[in-house]
C-alpha cells in the first residue's frame, strides 16, 4: 500500500483520537464497551464513562482481572476495548493475553496507552519497550502500532469489525498527521510513505515521522530512502520486507522499543529466511533506560532524525566496503 | 414438598447418581488410556458437574452456542476428563469421542479448548483464569439486560492465585448476583493437603469479607446441590459462593483423600478395582 504523505505541522496526542473513536463506535454499536484498570485519566475515557456508564467497566487496579473479564465480556457478545497503560496492561496480564485472548481467540481489543518510553522520567517500571516482542509471538493476536491520529481511528474501526484479539499500541507523544483522512487500515500491509531504492527505513509509531525527515536529509545528500510505515506488526508484511531487502542496499529499522524481538527482530528474521541483507536495528539496545524525558531518551538512544540519517549512511558505507 | 414433588426429586437424584457414576468411570478410563490426567479432582467435582449440566443450567445440547445459554466456566481445567465426560452425559459431546482423550491431534486436549470442543466456554489450565472470565460473562449479561447466568468451578488450592480475588472484589462491586462460584473444596492440591501448603481457612469468611453471599454444601449430596444451585442468587445483589465440601478421589476407596491421586495414574488392576467399586457404589 502506498499513500501520499499528508504531513501537517500541528501535532496530536493519539489518545484523543482513540477516545473520540471509541465514543463514536459506542454510539452506533451497543456491543462496544470499555474496560479499564482505574486508568480513566491515562486513557482519556472520562467523557466516555459519563456518556456510556453501563458500558464502562472499571475493574480497579487489577490487570489480570481486566483482561480475563474482557474475555468473558466477549464470550457474552460484547466487543470490549480493554484499556490501560501499556506497561501494566501487557506485562501484568501476559498469561491472560496468551491464553484467554490468543489461544482462546476471544474478541478483545487491547489498547495499550503511553507505550514505549512515553512515561520518560517515571522510569523503566513505566516504560513498555518489551510489549512488541511479547505480543508478536502469540498466535492469533493482531498487533498494530498506529502512526498518527488518522491511523489510530482507522485501526480501531477495523478492530471493531475484525473478530478476534487485537493489540493496539498507542502512544501519548505528539505526532503530526501523516496519513490522508480517507485512509483505511489493512492488517498485514506495510504503507509506503516514500519511494527509494538506495536504503529502506522501516519504522512504526511515533518514530515514522523522524524516518520521513531523515529520508529528506538523505535525499539532499543524493541518497533515496524508501520509507515504510510498519504499523501492522502481526501479521507483518513479509512481501514488503523482502522487496526492501531485494531492491535496496540495506534496511534500517526504527522503533520505540527494544531492538530485540520487535520490528527489528521481525525484519531480521524475514531477511535471514528469505533474502539475507544488511540490517541495522535502531531502538533501545537491551538496557533499562536512564532517567529522562521521553524526548531526551529518544535522543539518548539515537532515535532522532539525524540518528536515523547517520545509521543509514553508516549502513551504506559498510555495504560498500563489502 | 408434596408427594409428586418428592417423587420427582427422587427421580432427578437417581438420574444424577447414574450420570455421575458414568462420568467417574469415563474419567478414570480416559486417564488410564492417556496415562495423563488428574483423577482425584475429576472424582471430587463429578457430582457438581452433572448437577449443573443435567438439572440446573439452561442449555440446549443441540445448540451449544445459543446466546442466552447459562455459561459454565471450568476454571480447574486440569480436570478436563470429568468435564468432557459430563459434556457427553449432557449429549453435547459424542460419548465415543471420550476414547481419544489426549491422543495425537485429538480435539480432547489435556486442558479444554473452546475452539475444538462445543460446549467448552473457556480455555483453562493455568489456574486463576476462570473467575475473571466468569465475572466478565456476568457483566455482559447485566449490560444486555439478559437473564442467563454464569457458573464457575474452581479448585480450593486454585484460590491461592491472586487473580481470583481481583475478580471477587469486582464482582461484588458490580453486584453480580447472576454469578455463581462453586469451590471444589476437596482440601488437597498437587503437593499436599491445602492446609499444609497455604491455609485456606476460614474460606467462607474470606468470601463473605469480599462481599459475596456464601453457602456451604456437601458436594456429593444431590439434594443439597439441587436446592442451593437451584435457588441462586442466595442473596439479591450479591454474587454467590457455594463451597462444595468434597472428597478428592470420591468413589474409589484407595484414591479417597490421598494427595498422590491428584495426578496419579491407575494401573490396569487399579482401574479394574476402581470401576468395580464405582459399579457397586450406591446400589
Amino acid at each position: 500500500m502506498s499513500v501520499e504523505v499528508a504531513k501537517k505541522a500541528a501535532t496530536f496526542d493519539c489518545r484523543d483520537a482513540f477516545a473520540s473513536t471509541l465514543a463514536e463506535m459506542a454510539a452506533v454499536d451497543e456491543r462496544v464497551c470499555a474496560v479499564v484498570n482505574d486508568s480513566v485519566g491515562s486513557t482519556k475515557l472520562k467523557a466516555f464513562s459519563g456518556r456510556f456508564p453501563k458500558r464502562f467497566v472499571n475493574v480497579g487496579i487489577a490487570e489480570q482481572n481486566m483482561v480475563g473479564a474482557s474475555a468473558g465480556l466477549a464470550n457474552g457478545g460484547m466487543i470490549p476495548f480493554c484499556c490501560g497503560a501499556s506497561c501494566f496492561l501487557m506485562a501484568r496480564s501476559m498469561e491472560q493475553v496468551k491464553v484467554d485472548l490468543g489461544y482462546a481467540k476471544n474478541n478483545v481489543k487491547l489498547c495499550g496507552m503511553s507505550s514505549g518510553m512515553a512515561y520518560g522520567e517515571l522510569g523503566p517500571t513505566h516504560h513498555s519497550i518489551e510489549d512488541l516482542a511479547w505480543t508478536r509471538v502469540i498466535p492469533n493476536l493482531m498487533v498494530v502500532v498506529p502512526v498518527d491520529p488518522v491511523e489510530t481511528r482507522a485501526a480501531m474501526l477495523w478492530a471493531r469489525d475484525y473478530v478476534g484479539p487485537v493489540f493496539l499500541r498507542i502512544s501519548r507523544m505528539p505526532v503530526p498527521r501523516i496519513l490522508p483522512d480517507d485512509f483505511v487500515f489493512e492488517p498485514g500491509k506495510a504503507i509506503t510513505l516514500r519511494h527509494g531504492n538506495d536504503v529502506a527505513l522501516l519504522a512504526n509509531g511515533v518514530l515514522v515521522i523522524r524516518a520521513l525527515e531523515a529520508a529528506e536529509l538523505l535525499h539532499a545528500q543524493g541518497i533515496e530512502a524508501r520509507v515504510l510505515n510498519m504499523s501492522s506488526m502481526a501479521p507483518i508484511d513479509r512481501a514488503a520486507v523482502i522487496a526492501a531487502a531485494k531492491e535496496t542496499r540495506g534496511i534500517v529499522t526504527v522503533e520505540e522499543a527494544s531492538v530485540y524481538g520487535g520490528l527489528g527482530g521481525a525484519v531480521a528474521e524475514i531477511v535471514a529466511d528469505e533474502h539475507p541483507t544488511r540490517v541495522k536495528r535502531l531502538g533501545v539496545p537491551g538496557v533499562f533506560a536512564p532517567t529522562g524525558s521521553a524526548k531526551f531518551l529518544l535522543e539518548y538512544f539515537g532515535l532522532t532524525t539525524h540518528g536515523i540519517q547517520s545509521a543509514a549512511i553508516d549502513l551504506l558505507r559498510t555495504v560498500a566496503a563489502g | 414438598m408434596n408427594t409428586t414433588q418428592i417423587e420427582e426429586m427422587k427421580g432427578t437424584q437417581d438420574r444424577l447418581r447414574k450420570a455421575s457414576r458414568a462420568v467417574r468411570m469415563h474419567a478414570l478410563e480416559m486417564v488410564h488410556h492417556s496415562r495423563l490426567g488428574h483423577p482425584g479432582g475429576d472424582l471430587s467435582c463429578a457430582d457438581v458437574l452433572v448437577t449443573l449440566y443435567l438439572a440446573v443450567m439452561r442449555i440446549d445440547p443441540k445448540n451449544p452456542q445459543w446466546p442466552d445459554r447459562d455459561r459454565f466456566i471450568m476454571s480447574k481445567g486440569h480436570c478436563s476428563a470429568a468435564l468432557y465426560a459430563t459434556l457427553a452425559a449432557a449429549a453435547i459431546l459424542d460419548e465415543t469421542d471420550l476414547k481419544i482423550f489426549m491422543d495425537p491431534l485429538s480435539k480432547l486436549n489435556g486442558h479444554p479448548d473452546r475452539n475444538k470442543v462445543a460446549g467448552v466456554e473457556a480455555n483453562t489450565g493455568p489456574l486463576g483464569h476462570g473467575m475473571p472470565i466468569a465475572m466478565g460473562c456476568a457483566l455482559a449479561a447485566k449490560m444486555q439486560g439478559s437473564s442467563w447466568r454464569t457458573f464457575v468451578l474452581t479448585g480450593d488450592g486454585e484460590l491461592q492465585e491472586g487473580s481470583n480475588w481481583e475478580a471477587a472484589m469486582c464482582a461484588a462491586q458490580y453486584k453480580l448476583d447472576n454469578l455463581v462460584l462453586i469451590v471444589d473444596r476437596n482440601r488437597i492440591q498437587q503437593g499436599d493437603f491445602t492446609e499444609n501448603i497455604i491455609n485456606m481457612n476460614p474460606m467462607g469468611d474470606k468470601w463473605r469479607a469480599f462481599g459475596w453471599s456464601v453457602v456451604e454444601v456437601d458436594g456429593h449430596d444431590y439434594g443439597e446441590l439441587l436446592h442451593v444451585l437451584g435457588s441462586v442468587p442466595a442473596y439479591p445483589g450479591k454474587p454467590t459462593c457455594v463451597i462444595a465440601n468434597t472428597i478428592k478421589g470420591r468413589g474409589v476407596s484407595f484414591m479417597e483423600n490421598k494427595p498422590e491421586w491428584h495426578h496419579g495414574i491407575p494401573t490396569d488392576v487399579q482401574l479394574a478395582v476402581a470401576i468395580d467399586e464405582l459399579m457397586r457404589d450406591g446400589q
